[in-house]
């Protein structure tokens, strides 16, 4: 299966910013991988220089076995998908997803088969002969799509392809793009912000942070054991609590705190306590004080599905967490009442400020 | 009638009055001297008069039939298709440029395209004059068309900017992505939808060109006089109504221009 992808040592400056700080990455054909990060992380930048669009300054990236750098933009047989979808407004739908065949000499006969094909799998079809102008938003990325993927590019490469979207039609969309992946099995590399579509469409996610890869892994690795403070702060509602490293072990405000072998060789100065708020338990074992945690509800909100309940640590610190309505036998602690609360060993994640 | 409200803010027609009677006027001062040139060339006199006692084509003939004003209306027509096609191309490139790429560069380029605006024509024309002497191009087609091409480049590159202020480089990097070179990119997806600014600079250069008087005065004559120039010289000798006659149908070329534009532009404007 074509489509595997070496990205080896690719370093771009300009001036004193260094975009990409010595970024190697290997993407699996037919795997969808995710550049996540921050505005100005490089992730856009990553996806341009293998769009051929900025040359780096050093590095290597090869396609299938070959050298990738030294191709222009347009000999390189990338399907790519922009965030303001850029479909030409003098062509209609059918025309703008013919465009790359014409490029490619195909005959008309064979354009028009394959046009349909494309737009059919978008659901679009029925709209190939409309102008591009009397497309909703998510109609024109659809149509972006389909001009992306006709003629088969070994790669497709999408820069925010859904932030125009309004909430809803885009986990519609995001939704249908997986379909699509799963169908056609191109090699996919997305490029977005949003973490939560991150961890809905990927097969691997690269958190890109200052020009680096902070963390490279599947969803449930990025989100489960995030290497660092950066991977565990930008991806979930994450907050962190300070962790002391004394003689009997790690405590957390004076309670032994247990955690899994794998944090246990964790020698920052400073190990910090990854909060998930959606983690933490209201039931648990009263008399092992282990993983407990005393807190004092500050504010407790009604919203429908849910109560949003305010807690204060030990220390001042608050987290906001969800608490159901079928939660049996626990009270909805009220303002200003103490509540305890609970971490499993498994989901107590730690990690160290340093990358 | 005067008395209803105008506008929302119930200001009546009345005490808008005024305010009517200043843009009539202001229309008049535009349109009175290109309408007073129109019945002065159908005179029947032998001299430009206003209004005209007697009524004639005479003027008309004597344009038409005379081989001297014939190949003055040539060498015009010649220098300003010639300028047209090369500051319409060269515009649109520098343009293209100065929108691409940003910061000092392009503020420099954009400034010196805009020279030929600011400098005083006189100057330019005297320059020309002085440098053309030199290099032995005064009085010649190449000369006339050069510097004429310089005078219409302003023009052609302030109407491609404001194509391409509304146009997407984007879509320029999808064509390339899709498989378009660089320059075939330009040519099927950009080009095609600035081509109304591209027009509307072609127009313009023309203009620039064919009533362009100032540089013609100092780098043409005899046999290269243009139009403009002749019609000058003929003012200044003979004050027949000859030179009425041709400002009158150069009045009917511009606005056949002016409205074949206008109805491209909303032709494409509703596509």
């Amino acid at each position: 299966m074509p489509g595997k992808v070496e990205i080896r040592n690719i370093r771009k400056s300009y001036g004193s910013f260094v975009a990409l700080d010595d970024v190697s990455l290997d993407i699996a054909p037919g795997e969808f991988l995710t550049l996540l990060g921050p505005s100005g992380s490089g992730k856009t930048t990553l996806l341009n220089v293998l769009a051929g669009f900025v040359r780096p300054d050093s590095g290597s990236i090869t396609i299938d076995g070959t050298e990738f750098l030294t191709l222009p933009p347009h000999k390189r047989n990338l399907g790519m998908v922009f965030q303001n979808y850029a479909l030409f407004p003098h062509m209609s739908v059918g025309r703008n997803v013919g465009y790359p065949l014409r490029l490619r000499g195909v005959s008309a006969a064979e354009i028009e088969r394959r046009v349909r094909d494309a737009l059919d799998l978008v659901q679009m079809a029925h709209l190939a002969d409309r102008g591009v102008d009397a497309l909703s938003g998510g109609q024109r990325q659809r149509v972006a799509l389909a001009r992306a993927i006709v003629f088969e590019p070994s790669i497709l490469l999408m820069d925010e392809p859904l932030s125009a979207l309004d909430k809803k039609l885009r986990e519609h969309m995001q939704l249908e793009l997986k379909r699509l992946h799963d169908r056609l099995g191109t090699t996919t590399v997305y490029v977005t912000h949003d973490q939560r579509e991150a961890l809905t469409l990927s097969d691997r996610i690269a958190v890109v942070n200052g020009g680096r890869i902070a963390q490279l892994g599947t969803p449930d690795e990025i989100y489960d054991r995030p290497r660092n403070k950066f991977v565990a702060d930008f991806i979930g509602e994450t907050r962190f609590l300070p962790v002391e490293h004394g003689a009997s072990g790690l405590s957390l405000y004076g309670r032994p705190l247990k955690v899994r072998d794998e944090w246990k060789s964790l020698t920052g100065d400073t190990p910090w306590l990854v909060v998930r708020p959606e983690r933490l338990r209201w039931h648990g074992e009263e008399t092992d004080a282990a993983n407990r945690i005393d807190a004092e509800t500050t504010g407790v909100i009604y919203q429908g599905d849910s109560y949003l309940v305010t807690v204060r640590m030990p220390d001042g610190v608050e987290i906001d967490l969800r608490r159901g309505p079928d939660i049996a036998g626990k009270e909805l602690p009220q303002r200003g009442q103490p509540v305890h609360l609970w971490l499993d060993r498994e989901h107590t994640i730690l990690v160290s400020d340093k990358p | 009638m005067l008395s209803r409200p105008a506008t929302q803010t119930q200001i009546t027609h009345l005490q808008r009055l005024w305010l009517y009677v200043l843009v009539g006027l202001v229309f008049l001062f535009l349109i009175v001297p290109c309408l007073i040139v129109i019945p002065m060339s159908f005179s029947g006199s032998k001299y430009l008069e206003f209004p005209p006692r007697t009524w004639s084509l005479q003027w008309y003939e004597a344009y038409l039939g005379s081989p001297e004003w014939r190949a003055a209306t040539f060498v015009s027509l010649r220098a300003a298709l010639l300028t047209t096609l090369f500051a319409t191309t060269l515009g649109t490139i520098a343009a293209y440029g100065i929108a691409r790429v940003h910061g000092a560069v392009s503020s420099l380029a954009r400034g010196v395209f805009m020279l030929p605006m600011l400098v005083p024509l006189i100057l330019l024309a005297i320059g020309c004059f002085f440098v053309y002497a030199k290099i032995g191009l005064n009085g010649t087609t190449t000369g006339l068309v050069l510097a004429h091409t310089m005078l219409a480049l302003p023009f052609v590159v302030i109407a491609v900017l404001s194509g391409l202020a509304s146009y997407d480089m984007n879509q320029e990097r999808v064509a390339q992505s899709l498989g378009a070179s660089r320059p075939w990119a330009f040519l099927t997806v950009t080009l095609p939808q600035i081509r109304l600014s591209v027009l509307s600079g072609a127009l313009f250069a023309f203009v620039t060109s064919f009533d362009e008087v100032v540089i013609a005065l100092f780098i043409t004559g005899g046999q290269n006089a243009t139009l403009t120039r002749l019609m000058f010289a003929n003012i200044r000798d003979q004050i027949d109504p000859t030179v009425a006659a041709i400002s009158s149908l150069l009045i009917g070329l511009s606005i056949l221009l002016l409205v074949g534009s206008q109805l491209l532009l909303r032709k494409g404007a509703r596509k």
